[in-house]
């Protein structure tokens, strides 16, 4: 394996591996903080018990996302360091303020996670609203650095370095806003959704358990709004990349040709030798009218930029299909949901939704994967976009497939661990009914 | 010295006083495990329950510290970042497997061990299993920080040139010096977890346990920091000379000896509180020394902070980001250890 390719395979599972964790670090506080307000606005107890279990569900993830972050944060160094070296003062900016946010966040995490019986029930909540809100920051501020590598700003090349530097220009980059947006909701859908379908499983054979029709609530409440408003938020991004990274859009699209009225292409494949992307269903004026508000803009095609400037176009096109996919599925049955929860009927008896959600359960993990793929391999042959190489920016350093077999070896492992662990705790699921918990 | 301080220096220190909190907050944790490693006697599982409880809230927040050194210098002095990310590769990833196992096995044992929770189900034989792999992984993980510091110190970290492989990647790490850093690590760690302990243990025949490991400690960390020292003499030389001739040096240790000195006598007399106090004071100020006798170098031997540093409104703009986030964190951090490291009420 060449060593710029092991790189790149080390930084995509890190992040692939953290990237789970991490949304679900976003997003479980806010269920948890819910869950334990109606607690002690209703005095139900089932909901206190909701909050404990996903409490300690939350405290292994939450550590295993914080591990898997501090590997990242060296690994910047370990295999980019040409790339940390110049950007490093640019985007250094979001990622301190990033610091900062992890450590309130870890911080109250230990005050909530250990503190049930130390601190008031009022502190006890502040601690959990804490722990979402600074979750929630960290990945803000990760996704605005992430961003500035698409649409850098707030300096000036030259020489090969950059020179008047801005970080807070760099910070308000044109990626910042719509990345962000998107990122942040797929951590409440994909999270929301993942714990919906949990608890839509047992409920299919006992819907009378009044424990996993109340974790039902709680995560359609977070899960479901998010997931209805993703398709929109994805537009949102896929008009700052036709705008921004052309070549990315037309990879995206599997769009070979400039023309003018481009067809949205649906599936296919893309045969890079031939230029031309086959068997994809094509909706005429699709692509202009999405990325340009209008049926007859034109968009330009791969073949109209030098080929060392592609990316390699069939895993973006197949990822982007992924996503959008699974999206619309995610937020078709979202919409269903919240049509019947708004109707007041009893999600229950509509044993099709359950088993909608059950299937949707992976499928935001599986869209966000696939959405980091679109950005990030769609990037290439960029580190910087338009500004550095990746093959310019990786260590020295020889032998990088052992690091990379090395940490995927770890991770593999860690990740059957959790695995199991949460599958245990899963299966120990109460049986209270709704008249026990009247 | 010259006293000419600027934005590079301040971001600099920052670093340096992130560093410490590492050391003497996470150092702890790490040096709690190994504890639980060397765990023995009458009341072995009273000890390991004891280290799990002083850990387990406040670990994730220690760890934190080791991301603000790192954050602040690539923001601060991306140029020593790189060198530091090529140079180190192998043991700065060797020390990651550390921290992921020590992280991620500490956890599992707490939330599945038996006695934790309603449903301790799995039985201890999982849980010990965890147990071993945290212990392990705390020992192992001081050694290899140490061992970057030693090579950092050593000013065998220059610019990689097209000298081979084991020159460039390995040679500069795997020195005697380097493992003397490492092995001083170790036992400051330890020394540190031991004399924390004292504090929390909840009974007098535990505290008398980690008494006797805190003098053990104490005279581990005398003998390692004596050969240390010796050893800079060949493998760091500068650092030798600076920590033997400069001005300041006779009063940097005479300080750290009155900080020993402290420590151990409190230990005896078994005034714990103050043995806290001046052990967390002695190896600041080993820490201190090292940076002294470097300073104005951030990687010796040629590459010094000004050289290194991002241009001027990164750092300044860092030094207002630091400022900010210290005003929403130190209130934090009291918090957490108002909340979790008061006097060992039982209810
Ligand atoms: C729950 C997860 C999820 C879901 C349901 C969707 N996405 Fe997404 N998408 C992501 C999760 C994601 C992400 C978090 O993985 C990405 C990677 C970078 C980013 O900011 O968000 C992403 C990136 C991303 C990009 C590339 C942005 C860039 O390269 O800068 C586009 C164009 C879209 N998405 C479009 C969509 C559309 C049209 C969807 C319609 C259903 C959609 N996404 C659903
Ligand atoms: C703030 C967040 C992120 C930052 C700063 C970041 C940064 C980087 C860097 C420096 C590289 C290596 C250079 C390159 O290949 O261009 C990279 C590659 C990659 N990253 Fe990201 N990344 C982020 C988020 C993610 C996430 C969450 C994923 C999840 C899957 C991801 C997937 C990938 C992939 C697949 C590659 C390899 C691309 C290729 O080489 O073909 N990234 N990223
Ligand atoms: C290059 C990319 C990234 C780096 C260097 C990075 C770094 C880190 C670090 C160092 C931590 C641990 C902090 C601690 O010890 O508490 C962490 C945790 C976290 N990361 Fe990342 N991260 C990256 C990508 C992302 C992305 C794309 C997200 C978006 C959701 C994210 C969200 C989080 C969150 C919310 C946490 C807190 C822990 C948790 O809730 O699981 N990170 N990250």
């Amino acid at each position: 394996m060449p060593d710029l390719l092991a790189a790149r395979s080390q930084m995509a599972m890190s992040l692939g591996f953290h990237i789970l964790f991490a949304m679900v670090g976003v997003a479980m506080p806010v269920l948890m903080v819910v869950a334990e307000r109606r607690w002690q606005r209703t005095g139900d107890h089932i909901y206190l018990d909701l909050a404990h279990r996903w409490a300690k569900g939350t405290a292994i993830l939450f550590a295993v996302g914080a591990v898997s972050g501090t590997v990242l944060s060296f690994e910047l160094g370990l295999l980019w360091p040409a790339f940390m070296e110049q950007a490093g003062a640019i985007i250094g900016m979001p990622f301190s303020l990033e610091g900062f946010a992890f450590f309130t966040e870890a911080v109250f995490l230990g005050v909530y996670l250990y503190g049930w019986d130390r601190i008031s029930p009022r502190a006890h909540l502040a601690a959990g609203c804490a722990v979402a809100v600074s979750g929630m920051l960290s990945a803000v501020f990760v996704v605005i650095a992430n961003a500035w590598m698409n649409a850098p700003t707030g300096f000036r090349w030259v020489d090969g370095r950059p020179v008047d530097i801005d970080p807070i220009a760099a910070m308000m980059n044109p990626a910042a806003f719509p990345q962000v947006l998107h990122m942040t909701l797929a951590a409440y859908a994909a999270t929301g959704l993942v714990v919906a379908g949990i608890h839509a499983l047992p409920l299919l054979r006992q819907p009378r358990n009044a424990f996993h029709r109340r974790a039902l609530s709680v995560a359609l409440l977070i899960g479901a709004p998010a997931a209805l408003l993703q398709p929109v938020s994805g537009d949102l991004s896929a008009r700052f990349v036709a705008h921004w990274q052309p070549v990315k859009l037309a990879a995206m699209e599997g769009h070979f040709k400039t023309e003018r009225g481009a067809p949205l292409r649906i599936g296919g494949w893309p045969d890079e030798a031939a230029g031309e992307t086959r068997y994809a269903i094509e909706i005429p004026y699709g692509l202009s009218l999405l990325a340009f508000k209008d049926p007859t803009a034109e968009v330009k095609g791969l073949l109209d930029f030098p080929r060392q400037d592609w990316p390699p176009v069939a895993i973006v096109h197949v990822a982007f299909q992924v996503m959008v996919g699974l999206g619309s599925y995610m937020a078709l049955v979202s919409a269903a949901a919240l049509w019947l929860m708004w109707r007041r009927r009893e999600l229950t008896r509509h044993r099709w939704l359950l088993r909608a959600l059950v299937l949707a359960a992976p499928m935001g993990f599986i869209c966000a994967e696939a959405g980091w793929i679109v950005t990030e391999v769609g990037r290439q042959p960029w580190i910087i976009h338009g500004i550095m190489r990746t093959a310019e920016a990786v260590t020295p350093m020889p032998g990088l497939v052992v690091p990379f077999l090395v940490f995927t070896g770890l991770y593999a492992g860690l990740g059957v661990v959790v695995a199991w662990l949460l599958h245990q705790q899963v299966l120990r699921s109460p049986e209270a009914t709704e008249e026990d918990a009247a | 010295m010259t006293a000419d301080l600027g934005p590079a220096e301040l971001v600099a220190g920052c670093a340096l006083l992130a560093l410490t909190a590492y050391v003497l907050l996470g150092g702890a944790d790490f040096g709690g495990g190994i504890w639980d490693l060397l765990a023995a006697g009458p009341r072995k599982k009273q000890q390991r329950a004891l280290i799990a409880e002083a850990i387990g809230p406040i670990w994730e927040a220690n760890h934190v510290w080791l991301i603000l050194v790192v954050v602040l210098l690539f923001t601060g002095f991306p140029a020593a970042f790189a060198r530091l990310g090529i140079t180190l590769h192998i043991p700065l990833s060797l020390m990651l497997i550390g921290i992921v196992l020590r992280g991620s096995a500490f956890t599992f044992r707490s939330h599945y061990g038996p006695g934790h929770g309603q449903e301790g189900g799995e039985g201890g034989r999982t849980s010990q299993h965890w147990g071993r792999i945290f212990a392990i992984a705390s020992a192992g993980t001081p050694l290899l920080l140490g061992l970057c510091v030693g090579a950092l110190a050593s000013g065998a970290l220059t610019a990689p040139g097209h000298a081979g492989f084991t020159a460039t990647f390995v040679a500069p790490w795997l020195t005697p010096f380097g493992v003397g850093v490492g092995v001083l690590t170790l036992a400051l760690f330890a020394f540190l977890a031991a004399v924390y302990l004292t504090v929390e243990a909840p009974e007098p025949a535990l505290r008398e346990d980690f008494r006797r490991r805190a003098l053990g400690a104490a005279v581990a960390v005398f003998v390692a920091a004596f050969g240390t020292l010796g050893l800079a003499h060949l493998g760091a030389p500068l650092m030798g000379r600076a920590l033997t001739t400069a001005p300041w040096a006779p009063a940097l240790h005479a300080a750290t000896a009155v900080a020993a000195v402290t420590a151990i006598w409190a230990l005896w007399r078994r005034r714990y509180r103050l043995a806290r106090v001046a052990a967390a004071g002695q190896v600041a100020l080993i820490l201190w020394g090292w940076a002294l006798a470097q300073y104005p170098y951030l990687i010796p031997p040629d590459l010094t902070i000004r050289a290194a540093a991002a241009p001027r409104i990164t750092l300044v703009l860092v030094l207002w980001a630091l400022v900010a986030g210290g005003l929403v964190l130190f209130p934090s951090l009291i918090y957490l250890l108002r909340v979790f490291k008061r006097e060992p009420t039982r209810s």
